[in-house]
C-alpha cells in the first residue's frame, strides 16, 4: 500500500492506463503545460508528450464534442473538465451525443469516452461554480456517473472506467483533491463500476453518503457513537448503476435511513435512493426515510449562508436521530 | 458573392470615418438597396447566388488601429478638468484591488479572485465614451475595475467581497458577480463566454424600445475560444444591436498564451466573419482606448454592431491562487513600464494641469477611500441566515422543499 493524495491516485490511474493503451490521451483546459488547474496532470505532458496530453482552449462543447467523435472512432479519450460547472457549456455532447450514440446506431458506434474534473461546492464560489451534477447526469440513459470518496476508490474505478466501453462521467472533487489515503499497489488494480462500499458497520441507522458528503457523514458517525447510537455507512461510489442491493441488505438489518446528498434536492441522489428503497423494502422500514441536502436554491457566496448550504454534521446527526426516534 | 467583396473593402474603415456613420458608405447601401427592390419582388427566400465567379476571390479588409500615444486628451473633446478625474477613476481601481489582495490574504475575502490591475485604462476609456447610467455595460468575472470605473461604490462592492448584507449583491454573488442595476451594469459573469448572448440581449432591449442607448459587452481573450462568442456576434449582426463587444486581450487566460489557442490571434479580425467592422487598440494608453470605444459607441448607436479589440496586460496571477509562472522572464516588467496610469499622470504633469504634488494628494485621497470602504464593509453584517430563500424566485411564498 502506497498513501496516496486523491489528485495522485487519479494520475496514477490515468498514467498506467497510457502506458497501458495508446489509445489513450488526455485533453482539456490547462491539463498540459500548467500541469492542471489542480495539479492533477502534473507531470503528464513530460511523460506523454503534447500528441497524448493536450492543452485546449476555452471551448467546453468543442473538445467534449471532438473526445466523442475520437471515441466513436476507436480511441479512448479522458476529457477533463476545469470543474463539472463547465460541462454545462458542453450539456448536449454529454448528455445527448455521447450516451446516446451507441443505441442510435444499432450498435456500430461506441463511446467509450470519460468525462472527469471536480463537481459540487468548493468553498464561497457563488450560484455557477458551485453545481453538483451527479443526479442530473444519472438522468441520461447511458451514462455511467461514479463519484468516488477516496484515494484508493478513485484509482480503481477510474481505470475501470477508462477500459470501460460506454461514456462514464467521473466525478471528483476540487477539495479532496489533497485528501490522503492508502491506494492498493496491485499492478493491475480495477475496482468493479456498480458495487457500493460498507464503509463503516453499524447497527441502528444506515446512512448512505459519497464524495464529500462521505467524510462529512463519517463525522456525524462519531458524533452518534458518542451518543451510543451506531451507525452503518454505505458508500455508493457509483451513482449510476446504483447497488441498492448492498443499500437495502443495510437496510433490512437496521431498518432506518438517511441519505446525504450534495445535489439539490428535487430529483437529487438522495430522492432516487428513497424511492428504491421504499419500492423494495418498505416493510423493513421503521421510520420515513430522510434526507440531507443542500436547501432547494442556488449556492450563496456569504460565508454563512454556505456554511448554512452544505449538508453539515449536525443535520446528518439530527435526521438520523429523528429516524431512530431518539430525542434530540 | 461580388457584392461581398466589394463591401469587404469599403465597409469596415468607411463606417468608422464617418462621425455618426451615416456617412459615404452607408448612402451607397441604401441606393444599393433600393436598386435590389426595384428588380426583385420581396420575400423571405435566399438572395444569395450559386453562380460561382471564376475567382480567385480576393478581400482586402481594413481594421482601425488606436495606438498608444496617438491622441491629445482634447482631440477626444476632453476638458482640462476632465484629466484628474480620469486619474482619480483609474487610481481608485488599483488601490481598491491592492488592498483586496490584503483582504484575501487576511481572509476577510474568500472564494475565487481575479485582480484587474493593469487593466484599469480598458474600463476607464470606456466609461468616458458612455451615457453612464443610460448605456449598459456586462462583463465577465474580472468586474471590480469596471463596477468602480461606473461609480460603483467602493464600500458597497468591498461589503460584496466581504459577503455583507450590504454587498452590491447583497453578499450572494461575491467578487465574480458585481451587478447594480441603476447604473445598468449588467453584471460580472463567471462561466466564460456566457454573458456574450446577454449582451446581445441587452442592446436587442434597447433597440425594442427604440431607445438610442448601447451595451458594452467585455469578455476576454479566453472567452473568444467558446461558441457562445460566434453565436452572439451573429445575432447581432442579423438583427443590427446596438453593441460593441469588446475583447480585453490581455494575452492569457489563465496560464494560456492567446496564439496557443487561437487559430487566428488577431482576435480583432474575427468580427470580419460577421461583416462587422473591426479595430485594434492599445491598452497602454487610456486615450486610445476612449477614441476607440466612442468611435464604436457612434456606430452602435447607428445600429452597426463591431468588434473591438484591446491589448492588455494583466500584472497579478489569474487569481489570487495562481503564481504565474509562465511569463516570460522580464515580460511583466516590461508591461509595467508602460503603465496607463503612469502614462496619464505624466501626461497631466506635462500639459501642465496639475502638479506631481497634486497628484500625490489626489492618491492620498483615494487610499483613504479605499480604507473607509474597508471600514463599511467591516460594519456590515452578514446576510441574515434566511436570506438563503431570498432572492430565488420573485414569488415571496414559494413552496421550497424543506
Ligand atoms: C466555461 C468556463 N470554462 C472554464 C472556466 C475557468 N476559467 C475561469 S477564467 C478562465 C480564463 C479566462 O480567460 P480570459 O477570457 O482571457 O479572461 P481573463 O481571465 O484573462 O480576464 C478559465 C479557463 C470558466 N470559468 N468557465
Ligand atoms: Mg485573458
Amino acid at each position: 500500500m502506497a498513501t496516496l493524495q486523491l489528485r495522485e491516485a487519479i494520475r496514477a490511474a490515468m498514467t498506467e492506463e497510457m502506458e497501458r493503451d495508446e489509445n489513450v490521451f488526455l485533453m482539456g483546459e490547462e491539463v498540459a503545460e500548467y500541469n492542471g488547474a489542480y495539479k492533477v496532470s502534473q507531470g503528464m505532458l513530460d511523460q506523454f508528450g503534447p500528441d497524448r496530453v493536450i492543452d485546449t482552449p476555452i471551448a467546453e462543447l468543442g473538445f467534449a464534442g471532438l473526445g466523442i467523435g475520437a471515441a466513436m472512432s476507436g480511441l479512448r479519450p479522458i476529457i477533463e473538465f476545469m470543474t463539472f460547472n463547465f460541462s454545462y457549456v458542453a450539456f448536449d455532447q454529454v448528455v445527448n451525443n455521447a450516451p446516446n450514440m451507441r443505441y442510435m446506431s444499432g450498435g456500430q458506434f461506441g463511446c467509450p469516452i470519460v468525462f472527469r474534473g471536480p463537481n459540487g461546492a468548493a468553498g464561497q464560489l457563488g450560484a455557477t461554480h458551485s453545481n453538483s451534477t451527479e443526479a442530473l447526469y444519472s438522468n441520461f440513459p447511458g451514462l455511467k456517473v461514479i463519484a468516488p470518496s477516496n484515494p484508493d476508490d478513485a484509482k480503481g474505478l477510474l481505470k475501470s472506467a477508462i477500459r470501460d466501453d460506454d461514456p462514464v462521467v467521473f466525478l471528483e472533487s476540487e477539495q479532496m483533491y489533497g485528501l490522503k489515503g492508502e491506494v492498493s499497489d496491485e499492478s493491475d488494480y480495477l475496482l468493479p463500476i456498480g458495487k457500493a462500499r460498507i464503509a463503516r458497520e453499524g447497527d441502528d441507522v444506515t446512512i448512505v453518503a459519497h464524495s464529500k458528503s462521505y467524510h462529512v457523514t463519517m463525522k456525524a458517525a462519531e458524533e452518534l457513537e458518542k451518543e451510543g447510537f451506531s451507525a452503518e455507512i454505505i458508500d455508493p461510489r457509483t451513482i449510476k448503476p446504483l447497488d441498492i442491493e448492498t443499500i437495502i441488505r443495510s437496510v433490512m438489518k437496521t431498518n432506518r435511513l438517511v441519505v446525504v446528498d450534495e445535489s439539490s434536492p428535487f430529483s437529487s441522489v438522495a430522492s432516487e435512493v428513497t424511492h428504491q428503497v421504499q419500492e423494495r423494502a418498505f416493510d423493513h422500514l421503521d421510520a420515513p426515510v430522510l434526507r440531507v441536502t443542500p436547501p432547494d436554491t442556488p449556492a450563496p457566496y456569504a460565508p454563512n449562508l454556505m456554511d448554512r448550504y452544505m449538508p453539515s454534521v449536525e443535520e446528518i446527526v439530527r435526521a438520523s436521530k429523528r429516524v431512530m426516534y431518539a430525542a434530540a | 458573392m461580388a457584392d461581398d467583396k466589394s463591401k469587404a473593402q469599403t465597409d469596415p474603415a468607411d463606417a468608422l470615418d464617418a462621425p455618426s456613420g451615416d456617412g459615404a458608405a452607408d448612402e451607397e447601401a441604401v441606393t444599393e438597396s433600393a436598386a435590389d427592390e426595384a428588380t426583385e419582388p420581396e420575400g423571405p427566400w435566399t438572395r444569395q447566388s450559386i453562380d460561382i465567379p471564376d475567382g480567385p476571390i480576393t478581400e482586402t479588409v481594413e481594421y482601425n488601429t488606436y495606438p498608444a500615444d496617438r491622441f491629445s486628451h482634447d482631440e477626444l473633446d476632453l476638458a482640462d478638468d476632465d484629466l484628474m478625474p480620469m486619474l482619480r477613476n483609474m487610481l481608485l481601481q488599483r488601490r481598491f484591488e491592492e488592498r483586496c489582495r490584503q483582504m484575501y490574504q487576511r481572509q476577510k475575502i474568500s472564494g475565487f479572485l481575479h485582480l484587474y490591475i493593469g487593466q484599469e485604462s480598458v474600463s476607464t476609456g470606456s466609461v468616458y465614451g458612455i451615457r453612464l447610467g443610460e448605456d449598459s455595460v456586462i462583463t465577465a468575472y474580472r468586474d471590480h475595475g469596471i463596477g468602480l470605473a461606473m461609480g460603483m461604490d467602493p464600500g458597497v462592492c468591498m461589503a460584496e467581497l466581504f459577503g455583507k448584507k450590504d454587498g452590491c449583491s447583497r453578499g450572494k454573488g461575491g467578487s465574480m458577480h458585481f451587478f447594480d442595476a441603476s447604473k445598468r451594469m449588467f453584471g460580472g459573469h463567471a462561466i466564460v463566454g456566457a454573458h456574450l448572448p446577454l449582451g446581445a440581449g441587452v442592446a436587442f432591449a434597447h433597440k425594442y424600445r427604440g431607445e438610442d442607448n448601447v451595451c458594452l459587452c467585455f469578455f476576454g481573450d479566453g472567452a473568444m475560444a467558446q461558441g457562445a462568442y460566434r453565436e452572439a456576434l451573429n445575432l447581432a449582426g442579423i438583427y443590427d444591436l446596438p453593441i460593441v463587444f469588446i475583447c480585453e486581450n490581455n494575452q492569457y487566460a489563465m496560464g494560456t498564451a492567446v496564439d496557443r489557442v487561437q487559430a487566428e490571434p488577431d482576435l480583432f479580425k474575427h468580427g470580419r466573419s460577421f461583416d462587422m467592422p473591426c479595430s485594434l487598440a492599445s491598452g497602454m494608453d487610456v486615450f486610445s482606448v476612449n477614441r476607440a470605444v466612442k468611435d464604436h459607441v457612434a456606430l452602435a448607436r447607428d445600429g452597426q454592431p463591431s468588434m473591438l479589440e484591446i491589448r492588455t496586460y494583466r500584472y497579478q496571477g489569474h487569481s489570487i491562487s495562481d503564481p504565474a509562472k509562465y511569463r516570460q522572464e522580464g515580460e511583466l516588467d516590461a508591461r509595467k513600464s508602460e503603465d496607463a496610469i503612469v502614462r496619464l499622470e505624466q501626461y497631466i504633469v506635462n500639459q501642465g494641469v496639475a502638479a506631481d504634488s497634486e497628484i500625490e494628494t489626489l492618491d492620498e485621497e483615494i487610499k483613504q477611500e479605499v480604507l473607509d470602504a474597508i471600514e463599511f464593509a467591516e460594519n456590515s453584517d452578514f446576510p441574515d441566515d434566511d436570506a438563503i430563500y431570498e432572492h430565488v424566485y420573485a414569488q415571496e411564498d414559494y413552496p421550497f422543499i424543506n
